[in-house]
C-alpha cells in the first residue's frame, strides 16, 4: 500500500531526474518521458480502485505519526484527479512528439514537464497545508520554465506577466499558512479541521479563509485575479499550453474545494455567498472576454476562466449534488479543454495560423479535424449527449434545488455564450472560404500521427463520458459524499491522536 | 516583543507595496523579496516568540529540552526562504532576458504578448534601447 | 571585458578551497549546523567565482557534465535513500549504519541535496552571466 501511495510522486520525480541526467541526449529523453507518463497513469488507476474499495488511503512519510510528520492522503477526489493527471501526462507526452519536438527537447522540455506533473500530483496527494504550498511552488517553478521554453519575444513578455502575479499569489498563500499555524498550532489538514470549529477567534479564522481564497483564486484564475492567464497562455508552445490549460488552474480549484469543504465547512454560511458571487463573475467575465477575441488560443484561454466559475458552484452551495457536479465538471473540463488546445495546434499546422482571420476552409480540406473539433467544442458549450451536458446539468440542478436561481440562470446563459464562441471558431476557421494567404505547414507522417492520436483518444473519452455517464456520475457522487464527511477524513488520518498545540493557541 | 514584530512586518510590507507600484520590473522584484521577508517574520511570530535557545538536540540526549525555541516555524521559514530564492532567481533571469531580447524592463513598453491587435495598431517597441543589449 | 589578472589567478584556488570546505559542512551537518543545502551553496559559490574569473565556458568545462545532470543525479540519490523505508516504517524513514559518525541513509539524502543545489545554483548563475 505504501509503495502505491508514493508512486504518483516517485514516478514523475524519477522521470524528471533521469531525463535531466540525459540533458545532452534529447532522443533518449523522449521514450523515457512517455514511459514515465504511462507508469503514472497505471499507478493512479490502481490507486483509484484501492481508494474505491478501502476508503481514504493514508501514509505517514518518514514514519512520523499524523499531526507531526508529512501525511499523504488519497481519498476518492484525490485519486480521480491523479488519474486525470496521468491521462493528461500521457496525452501531452505523445502530442509533444509532434511538430517542434526536437527544439523543445533541446531546451529541456522533458525534465520540466515531469517536474510540473510532480508538483500537480503532489498537490493532489498531500494532507498537509505547508506541503501543499511546497508542491504549488514546485509546479510554479516548472511552469515558469515551460512557459518561456522557446525564448521568443512574446514568451518573455507573457512570462513576465505570469510571473509577476503568481509571485504575489504565493506570498498570500504563505501568509495564510503562517496565520493558520498561529491560530491552530498545526499544519495537518485533518488536524486543522478537527480544531477549527472550536477556535475562539472565528473572525481571524475567516480572515485566513479569505486570504486562502485569494491565493488559490489567483492560481485558479477566478474573477478578479485572472489577468495573468490570457496574458500568458497563448504565448506558450502548444503542448505546454495544453497541459497548463488542463491542470494548472484545476490545482487551484482542487485546493479551494479541499480546504473549504474540510477546514471552513462550519463557516459555509459566510463563505458560500462570497464564492457564489465570485463564481458568477468569473463565468461572465471569462465568456465575454472570449467573445471579443479572434485568436483561437486566446478564445480558449478566456474560456478556461469562464469554466472555472462552474467548478466553484459546488463550494458555493455545499450540497452533495453541487460538489458532485463540480467534481464531474473538473474531470470533463480537463479532458475537453486540453483537447481543444491540442486541436488548436493541429489547426495551425493545417491552416497555417492561430488567427481566425487568416484561417479558413478547414472543413473542406480536413473534415476529420472538423468533426474532432466539434466533439470537445459542443461538449464545452454543454450540448447533450456530450460530457459537458452532464456537468452543467448537475451544477444547474444543484443550483435550482438550493434555490440559488440567479446562479443557475447565469450558468445557463454563459453556456449559450460559450456556444457562440465555439460557433465563431467553427465559422471562421472551418466554414469560411480559404483566404488566399492561408498555407498549411508541412509536417511528416510521424508528427501527424503524434498530433492526431491524443486528439482522437480524448474525443472518444468525451463521448464515452457523455453516453455512458452512469459510472462517472456515481464516482463523482461518492467523491462528493466523502468530501462532505469531514469526520471520516479526520478519523482516517488522525485515528485517536491528540495534538500538542501552542501556548495561547487553540488548546 | 510581538508588537515590535508587528511594527517591523508592517513597515516591510508598506515598503514592499511601494516597490510594487514602481514602473520597472527590478524594483517589483525587490518588492517581492521584501514582502517575502515580511511573511517569514510573520511565520516566526505565529509560532510564538519566547525562548531564544537554539532548537538543537545535545549529543547525549534524545529529545529537545523544554527550554528550546519552537523549531517548526524555523523549518517552515527555511523552506520558504529556499523557495523564495528559487522564484526570485528565476524572475531575475527573466528580467535579464527581457532586457536582452526585448530591450526594456518597463512593462508598459512591452506589447509582444498582445497577440492579434499588436501588429498593425502599435509601433515596434522601443528600438532605441536595443543597442545596449547587444 | 576581461577580468583582472588577480581574479583570473585566484579563481582556481578559491574553487579548490571551496570543495573541501563544502564537504566538511556537508558531513558535520549530521549533528551540527550545516548540511547538504549549505554545503552545496558553498561549492556552487566556488563554481560561480571560477566563472567570474575565467568566464562561463571555462566554468562549464570545469563541471564536465551539464548542471541539469548534477541535479538529476542528486534527486535520484535522495529518492534512493528513502526507498529502504518503503519496506518498513514509511517512505523516507532513515536508517543508521554508524550513528556515532553520522553514517546512514540520511547522509545519502544529504549528498543528493548537495548535488542538486550545486547543479541548480550553478545553472542559474551560468545562465545569468554572458560568456
Amino acid at each position: 500500500m505504501q509503495i502505491l501511495l508514493v508512486a504518483p510522486l516517485l514516478i514523475p520525480l524519477c522521470t524528471a531526474a533521469l531525463t535531466a541526467i540525459l540533458w545532452s541526449r534529447p532522443d533518449l529523453q523522449r521514450p523515457l518521458g512517455l514511459a514515465g507518463a504511462w507508469l503514472l497513469l497505471g499507478s493512479a488507476v490502481a490507486l483509484l480502485s484501492a481508494a474505491w474499495e478501502h476508503g481514504p488511503l493514508v501514509g505517514q512519510m518518514g514514519g512520523w505519526a499524523a499531526p507531526y510528520g508529512i501525511t499523504l492522503v488519497i481519498d476518492l477526489f484525490s485519486a480521480i484527479m491523479l488519474v486525470i493527471t496521468g491521462l493528461m501526462a500521457v496525452a501531452v507526452a505523445i502530442y509533444a512528439m509532434g511538430p517542434g519536438a526536437v527544439e523543445r527537447d533541446k531546451a529541456g522540455f522533458q525534465p520540466l514537464f515531469h517536474s510540473l506533473i510532480l508538483g500537480v500530483a503532489g498537490a493532489f496527494s498531500t494532507g498537509d497545508i505547508f506541503n501543499l504550498y511546497v508542491w504549488f511552488e514546485v509546479m510554479l517553478i516548472a511552469s515558469f520554465g515551460l512557459l518561456v521554453l522557446d525564448r521568443t519575444r512574446e514568451q518573455i513578455d507573457g512570462g513576465l506577466r505570469y510571473v509577476a502575479l503568481n509571485l504575489v499569489g504565493t506570498l498570500f498563500f504563505l501568509m495564510a499558512v503562517g496565520l493558520l499555524y498561529g491560530l491552530t498550532g498545526t499544519l495537518n489538514l485533518a488536524d486543522i479541521a478537527r480544531v477549527a470549529p472550536d477556535i475562539e477567534n472565528q473572525g481571524a479564522l475567516a480572515a485566513v479563509g479569505v486570504l486562502l481564497l485569494i491565493a488559490f483564486g489567483a492560481k485558479a484564475a477566478v474573477f478578479p485575479i485572472f489577468n495573468w492567464l490570457p496574458a500568458a497562455y497563448h504565448t506558450a508552445s502548444m503542448p505546454v499550453a495544453a497541459i497548463f490549460a488542463a491542470l494548472l488552474t484545476k490545482v487551484g480549484v482542487y485546493a479551494i474545494i479541499r480546504v473549504f469543504t474540510l477546514i471552513f465547512a462550519h463557516d459555509a454560511a459566510f463563505f458560500g455567498p462570497i464564492v457564489g458571487v465570485i463564481a458568477m463573475a468569473t463565468m461572465v467575465t471569462g465568456v465575454l472576454g472570449a467573445a471579443s477575441h479572434y485568436d483561437v488560443r486566446r478564445i480558449l484561454s478566456f474560456h478556461i476562466i469562464s469554466q472555472i466559475g462552474y467548478m466553484l458552484v459546488g463550494v458555493a452551495l455545499m450540497t452533495p449534488l453541487a460538489i458532485a457536479g463540480s467534481v464531474l465538471y473538473v474531470v470533463h473540463h480537463i479532458i475537453v479543454k486540453a483537447n481543444l488546445f491540442l486541436i488548436a495546434g493541429a489547426m495551425r499546422q493545417e491552416g497555417g495560423s492561430f488567427a481566425l482571420r487568416r484561417l479558413g476552409g478547414l472543413w473542406a480540406a480536413k473534415p476529420i479535424l472538423g468533426l474532432l473539433f466539434l466533439v470537445p467544442a459542443l461538449s464545452l458549450a454543454g450540448l447533450p449527449p456530450l460530457s459537458g451536458f452532464w456537468g452543467k446539468f448537475a451544477v444547474i440542478r444543484a443550483g435550482l434545488e438550493a434555490e440559488a436561481y440567479v446562479l443557475a440562470g447565469v450558468a445557463l446563459a454563459v453556456g449559450l455564450l460559450t456556444l457562440y464562441s465555439m460557433i465563431k471558431i467553427w465559422n471562421e476557421a472551418f466554414w469560411k472560404m480559404k483566404p488566399e494567404a492561408a498555407k498549411s505547414i508541412p509536417w511528416t507522417r510521424r508528427e501527424r500521427v503524434a498530433t492526431y492520436a491524443p486528439i482522437l483518444a480524448l474525443a472518444a473519452l468525451t463521448l464515452t463520458i457523455g453516453l455512458w455517464t452512469e459510472p462517472f456520475a456515481a464516482l463523482s457522487l461518492a467523491a462528493a459524499e466523502e468530501l462532505l464527511d469531514r469526520q471520516g477524513y479526520i478519523q482516517a488520518v488522525l485515528g485517536s491522536v491528540q495534538t500538542a498545540g501552542l501556548p495561547g493557541g487553540a488548546e | 516583543m510581538e508588537s515590535l514584530f508587528a511594527i517591523a512586518i508592517g513597515i516591510l510590507t508598506a515598503a514592499a507595496v511601494y516597490m510594487f507600484l514602481a514602473r520597472d520590473l527590478p524594483r517589483v522584484l525587490i518588492g517581492f523579496i521584501m514582502l517575502g521577508t515580511a511573511v517569514n517574520m510573520l511565520i516566526l511570530a505565529a509560532g510564538r516568540i519566547g525562548s531564544i535557545v537554539p532548537a538543537l538536540v545535545a549529543g547525549n540526549e534524545s529529545a529537545l529540552t523544554a527550554a528550546a525555541a519552537n523549531p517548526l516555524p524555523q523549518a517552515l521559514i527555511l523552506t520558504a526562504i529556499v523557495i523564495g530564492f528559487g522564484l526570485a532567481a528565476f524572475a531575475l533571469m527573466l528580467i535579464v532576458k527581457s532586457q536582452r531580447i526585448l530591450g526594456t524592463v518597463m512593462p508598459e513598453e512591452m506589447q509582444e504578448a498582445e497577440g492579434d491587435v499588436a501588429p498593425q495598431a502599435l509601433p515596434a517597441p522601443a528600438p532605441a534601447r536595443r543597442k545596449d543589449a547587444a | 571585458m576581461m577580468p583582472s589578472l588577480i581574479l583570473r589567478t585566484m579563481a582556481p584556488l578559491v574553487f579548490a578551497l571551496s570543495l573541501p570546505v563544502s564537504f566538511f559542512i556537508l558531513i558535520q551537518g549530521h549533528n551540527n549546523p550545516g548540511g547538504g543545502f549549505v554545503g552545496g551553496l558553498v561549492a556552487a559559490a566556488g563554481v560561480i567565482f571560477y566563472a567570474l574569473g575565467r568566464g562561463r565556458d571555462a566554468a562549464t568545462d570545469l563541471l564536465r557534465v551539464p548542471p541539469a545532470t548534477l541535479c538529476g543525479v542528486g534527486i535520484l540519490l535522495a529518492v534512493a535513500s528513502g526507498v529502504p523505508g518503503l519496506l518498513g516504517a514509511g517512505f523516507l524513514t532513515h536508517d543508521w549504519w554508524a550513528p556515532a559518525y553520522g553514517l546512514g541513509t540520511a547522509l545519502i539524502f544529504d549528498t543528493g541535496v548537495y548535488l542538486t543545489v550545486v547543479g541548480t545554483a550553478s545553472a542559474i548563475f551560468l545562465a545569468l552571466i554572458r560568456s
